[in-house]
C-alpha cells in the first residue's frame, strides 16, 4: 500500500522500522517533526533534549548500550553537537547510531546555508542522502545496517525540500525487535579517548573510511540509469528529481551515499559519456571530489550556489551550458515581482511585545524608519538578539533588536559589547528555550568575569518558533509525561546573579518599571518576563475595539507592530479576528488618549 | 493520465495546508503517482502560503516550473496575484474574493492593487478567471473555517477526481464532529462554482 508521507514523517517511521530505541532531537526548521513523529511510538524512548551537543551524546551513549539510536537537528544544530559528532566518529559505536541532519538551502528559516556534507568528510563517515520520501524511508533501515557493518555513525542528509514534501511511499517493513541487542560491555581501548587509545582509533577511521569507499561501488543506493550517451548527469537528493525532470533521456548516476564517493563507478559513467554535468545543490561537494580524480566535469559553473535550486534554475543552467535549446522569453509583468510581502510578524497579543516596546522606546526606536544611519545618532543602549519568533522585533516598527547570531549568543555578545568599553547600557534578550539551549553557560561567565549587563529572558513557556516543543522549563516530555520542572527564576540565582525580577508580560508598568532598575543597576542583572505564547493560551478575552471619539489618530499604537492593528480609510481599527483581547492588552495601556477599549466580557473556554 | 500541475495560495492561518493535504491524498487515491510541497517561510500566522501539489503517472521535481500550473486556488486575492507568473493560456484560476492586508499596506508604506489591475493582468495570463464570495458563503454554512473544504469544493469541479474520493479523504483527515459541515462546504463550492459567469 502507498501512503503519502513527508519526508521527516518517512524517516521517522523508516526508523522505527529499523528497530530504533532511542531517539533524541533539539528543535530546528526543517528537522522538527522527526522526533515528533517517533515519539507516538511508545516503544521508542524519545526526548527533547537541552540541545544538539546533549541530544548526540545521549544517542551515543543508548549506541554503546546496545540499542539503535538516533539524533535529529537542522543543519546548524550540528555545529552546536560538532564535539560529540567527532568523538563518536572515534569511538565508533556498538549499536547503530544515525544522526539526522537537515540543511535548509534558501534559508526559509535559518541564519545560514551551511552543507552539511562536508561534516561527514571532516569526520570521515558516510553520509546518505534521499531524494524523496521513500528514499527517507527506505535510507534509514540501510543506514543503520551500515553503521553496525562499519562501526560508525551515519549521517543522513536531508533538506527543507525533502523534509517537508510529501511522496508516495511503499511500505515494506515491519518493527525489527532488537531488544536481545541492549548489553554493556567496557571497551577500554575504543571507548576512552586519551591520547593513547584516539591515536590507534585515528589508523581504524582511516580503514574504515578506505572499506566504505569500497563498499559505495557496490551500494545499491549509487545507481546508474542508463539513457543517451551525449549527456551524464551525476546528482544526488532532490537536485536529482529537478535534473531528471529537466532532462529526461539523458543518462543518470544518482549518488544516495555522495560520501565516501564510488570512484570506480564515477569514472566508468564518465567513460561512457560524452558530456559531464553535476548537479547539486549548495556547495560543489561532489564536483571537487571527481574534479580531484581529473575527470572533465561542468557544475557550478552554471549551478548557483547559492540558495534553493528549482526546474527552472536547472533548466535555465542547462540553457546556458548549451545543452538545452533556448526558451521563448517569457514577459515579466513588473507588478507581480513587487507586490507587498507578508514578511513574518510577532502575532497579536504575543507576550514578547511589551516588553520589546519599552526596550525599542528607550531611544526612539520606533519612531524610526528602519534606517540605522538614524538610529545610530541617537543610540544610548545596545540590545543583543538571539534566536526564536523574537528574533521578529529587530524589524520595524520595533526595530528592538541589534544582533541574531546564533543559538545563545545574546550574552556572551552583550558581555563582548561590555568589554569593548562601550558607555552605553547593554541589554541582551533571550528566549526561554534558547536559554536553556546554551544561554547558561554564558550566563555563568558573565557573572564570573564581572559582567554589568542587563539579561531579559522572555519566558513564553514553550519553544515556539519551531511549534510548540516543550522544554525542560514546561514541566513536560516529548512523550508527555510530567517532570520536573526546571524553574528558571532559581536556576539564574542559583548561578549567583543577586539581580533578578521576574515581571508580567502584559503589564506595561512592571514592565518599564524593571527595565528601568535593571539599567540603574551597575551589577550584573536579570529579568524574566512571563507570559504563555498566544498561540498555545486558551482564548478567554473578548477583542479589543477603539472608541472613534477619543481616538486622535496619533498612531501610537500602531508602533507596538501588533498585526491586529489595522487601517481602512484613513481610521485604525481593530482586527477582531486577530485580537488576543484583555489577555494582552497592551495597545490599551500605551495609548495616550485611553481611545482602545479592553472588553472584560470573558467567553466560555 | 493527465499531468497536473495545482497550486493553492492564500495566508497562514486560511487552512491552506489542509486543504492543500487534501487534496494530495485525493489525487494519490485516484491513482495518480504525487508529490506535494508547502511554503511558508518562518511565519506562525499571516505569511503568504504556498502549496504545489503535482500528479502524473511519475512525478519527479515537487516543484512546479513557471507557466505551468493547471490550476491556481487562491483563498486571497493578492496570493492569487503573487503566483501570476505559474499560470499559462490554459489555466484556471479560483479566487477568494477577499481581502486580507499585508502589514506594509497597513502602516502605509505599500499599496494593496486594485481590484482591476488584480483582474487585468489574471487575465492576461489564464483563460479562465473566477472570483467567488468565499469568506461569505463560509460564514453562511456556519463557520469561516470551512472556507477552505468550500474552496476544494470549487476546484473539484475543474479535477478529474471522483466526488465519493473528495468525500471519503475530507472524512479521514478531518475530526469526525466537523465532517458533516466540511462534506456540505464541499458540495456547496462545487454547485456554486457552476453558477459563477466567468
Amino acid at each position: 500500500m502507498k501512503k503519502l508521507l513527508s519526508g521527516n514523517e518517512a524517516i521517522a517511521l523508516g526508523a522505527y522500522h529499523a528497530g530504533v530505541k532511542v531517539a533524541t532531537a533539539y528543535p530546528g526548521t526543517p528537522s522538527t517533526e522527526i522526533l515528533e513523529y517517533i515519539s507516538q511510538y511508545s516503544n521508542v524512548y524519545a526526548e527533547w533534549s537541552t540541545n544538539e551537543k546533549v541530544a548526540l551524546e545521549v544517542a551515543l551513549g543508548s549506541a554503546y548500550g546496545g540499542a539503535r539510536s538516533m539524533v535529529s537537528m537542522k543543519h546548524v544544530g550540528l555545529n552546536v553537537a560538532g564535539d560529540p559528532f567527532m568523538a563518536a566518529s572515534t569511538t565508533g559505536i556498538n549499536a547503530g547510531l544515525v544522526i539526522i541532519v537537515a540543511d535548509d538551502p534558501g534559508m526559509h528559516s535559518s541564519q545560514n546555508e551551511q552543507d552539511t556534507r562536508y561534516y561527514a568528510k571532516l569526520a570521515k563517515i558516510p553520509v546518505l542522502e534521499p531524494s524523496d520520501s521513500q528514499e527517507a524511508y527506505d535510507f534509514m533501515t540501510l543506514a543503520f545496517n551500515i553503521s553496525e557493518k562499519f562501526d560508525t555513525p551515519v549521517l543522513v542528509r536531508s533538506t527543507t525540500r525533502i523534509s517537508h514534501s510529501k511522496s508516495a511511499v511503499t511500505i515494506t517493513g515491519q518493527r525489527e525487535n532488537t531488544d536481545a541487542n541492549i548489553k554493556y560491555s567496557r571497551d577500554f581501548e575504543k571507548n576512552v579517548l586519551l591520547p593513547v587509545n584516539a591515536r590507534i582509533r585515528h589508523a581504524q577511521i582511516e580503514k574504515r573510511l578506505l572499506e566504505l569507499a569500497a563498499y559505495a561501488e557496490i551500494i545499491p543506493v549509487n545507481t546508474v540509469e542508463t539513457g543517451n550517451s551525449n549527456l551524464g548527469i551525476i546528482s544526488s537528493g532532490i537536485a536529482y528529481q529537478y535534473a531528471r525532470q529537466t532532462f529526461p533521456k539523458a543518462s543518470f548516476l544518482k549518488l544516495g551515499m555522495p560520501y565516501p564517493l564510488p570512484q570506480e563507478l564515477i569514472q566508468n559513467f564518465a567513460s561512457q559519456t560524452e558530456k559531464l554535468l553535476v548537479i547539486e545543490e549548495l556547495d560543489p561537494f561532489i564536483e571537487e571530489h571527481i574534479l580531484m580524480l581529473g575527470i572533465k566535469i561542468i557544475g557550478k559553473k552554471y549551478i548557483p550556489l547559492i540558495g534553493e535550486l528549482n526546474p527552472d534554475i536547472v533548466a535555465d543552467c542547462g540553457r546556458k551550458a548549451h545543452l538545452l535549446p533556448k526558451a521563448t522569453s517569457r514577459k515579466t509583468i513588473s507588478l507581480i515581482n513587487n507586490l507587498p510581502g507578508r514578511p513574518p510578524l510577532l502575532c497579536a497579543g504575543c507576550p514578547h511585545t511589551g516588553i520589546f516596546f519599552v526596550l525599542s522606546s528607550i531611544d526612539h526606536r520606533n519612531r524610526i524608519s528602519g534606517n540605522d544611519d538614524e538610529l545610530n545618532s541617537k543610540l544610548s543602549m545596545a540590545i543583543t538578539g538571539d534566536i526564536g519568533c523574537y528574533t521578529l522585533a529587530a524589524l520595524p516598527p520595533l526595530n528592538a533588536m541589534d544582533t541574531c547570531a546564533c543559538m545563545g549568543a545574546s550574552i556572551g555578545q552583550a558581555l563582548g559589547l561590555e568589554k569593548a568599553g562601550l558607555a552605553s547600557k547593554i541589554v541582551a534578550v533571550i528566549g526561554d528555550s534558547t536559554f536553556l539551549h546554551s544561554g547558561i553557560t554564558p550566563l555563568v561567565n558573565a557573572v564570573y568575569n564581572k559582567g554589568q549587563i542587563t539579561v531579559i529572558i522572555l519566558d513564553n513557556g514553550t519553544t515556539a518558533m519551531t511549534g510548540h516543543q516543550h522544554n525542560p522549563g514546561t514541566g513536560i516530555t516529548a512523550q508527555g509525561e510530567t517532570t520536573q520542572q526546571v524553574y528558571l527564576g532559581n536556576l539564574v540565582r542559583g548561578i549567583g546573579v543577586k539581580d533578578v525580577q521576574i515581571v508580567n508580560a502584559y503589564n506595561m508598568k512592571e514592565l518599564r518599571n524593571a527595565v528601568r532598575n535593571s539599567l540603574d543597576n551597575p551589577e550584573l542583572s536579570v529579568i524574566i518576563v512571563r507570559g504563555t505564547c498566544q498561540v498555545i493560551a486558551p482564548k478567554i478575552s473578548s477583542p479589543n475595539y477603539i472608541d472613534k471619539d477619543k481616538c486622535n489618530q496619533c498612531n501610537i499604537c500602531s508602533m507596538i507592530g501588533c498585526p491586529a492593528i489595522q487601517y481602512q480609510d484613513e481610521q485604525v481599527y481593530i482586527n477582531d479576528t486577530l485580537c488576543a483581547g484583555d489577555d494582552c492588552a497592551i495597545c490599551a495601556q500605551i495609548c495616550p488618549q485611553n481611545a482602545i477599549i479592553s472588553q472584560t466580557i470573558v467567553k466560555k473556554v | 493520465m493527465k499531468d497536473l500541475n495545482l497550486i493553492i495560495a492564500g495566508v497562514g492561518g486560511q487552512g491552506n495546508i489542509l486543504a492543500s493535504n487534501i487534496m494530495a491524498e485525493v489525487a494519490l487515491t485516484s491513482g495518480y503517482d504525487t508529490k506535494q510541497t508547502d511554503t511558508l517561510g518562518m511565519a506562525q500566522r499571516g505569511g503568504s502560503v504556498i502549496s504545489q501539489i503535482r500528479a502524473s503517472s511519475k512525478v519527479y521535481s515537487p516543484l512546479i516550473k513557471l507557466g505551468q500550473a493547471d490550476l491556481i486556488l487562491a483563498f486571497e486575492k493578492l496570493e492569487a496575484l503573487r503566483w501570476a507568473q505559474y499560470l499559462n493560456k490554459y489555466s484556471t484560476v479560483i479566487i477568494n474574493n477577499h481581502r486580507i492586508t499585508p502589514t506594509s499596506v497597513n502602516i502605509g508604506k505599500e499599496n494593496y492593487p486594485e481590484d482591476k489591475e488584480i483582474i487585468s493582468i489574471l487575465k492576461e495570463k489564464a483563460s479562465r478567471v473566477i472570483f467567488i464570495n468565499g469568506n461569505e458563503y463560509a460564514i453562511n454554512l456556519g463557520n469561516i473555517r470551512v472556507l477552505n473544504i468550500f474552496m476544494l469544493g470549487c476546484a473539484s469541479f475543474f479535477l478529474p477526481f471522483k466526488v465519493q474520493i473528495w468525500e471519503n479523504v475530507i472524512s479521514q483527515q478531518l475530526p469526525s464532529k466537523i465532517v458533516p459541515i466540511n462534506i456540505t462546504a464541499f458540495n456547496k463550492g462545487r454547485k456554486e462554482i457552476q453558477n459563477v459567469n466567468f
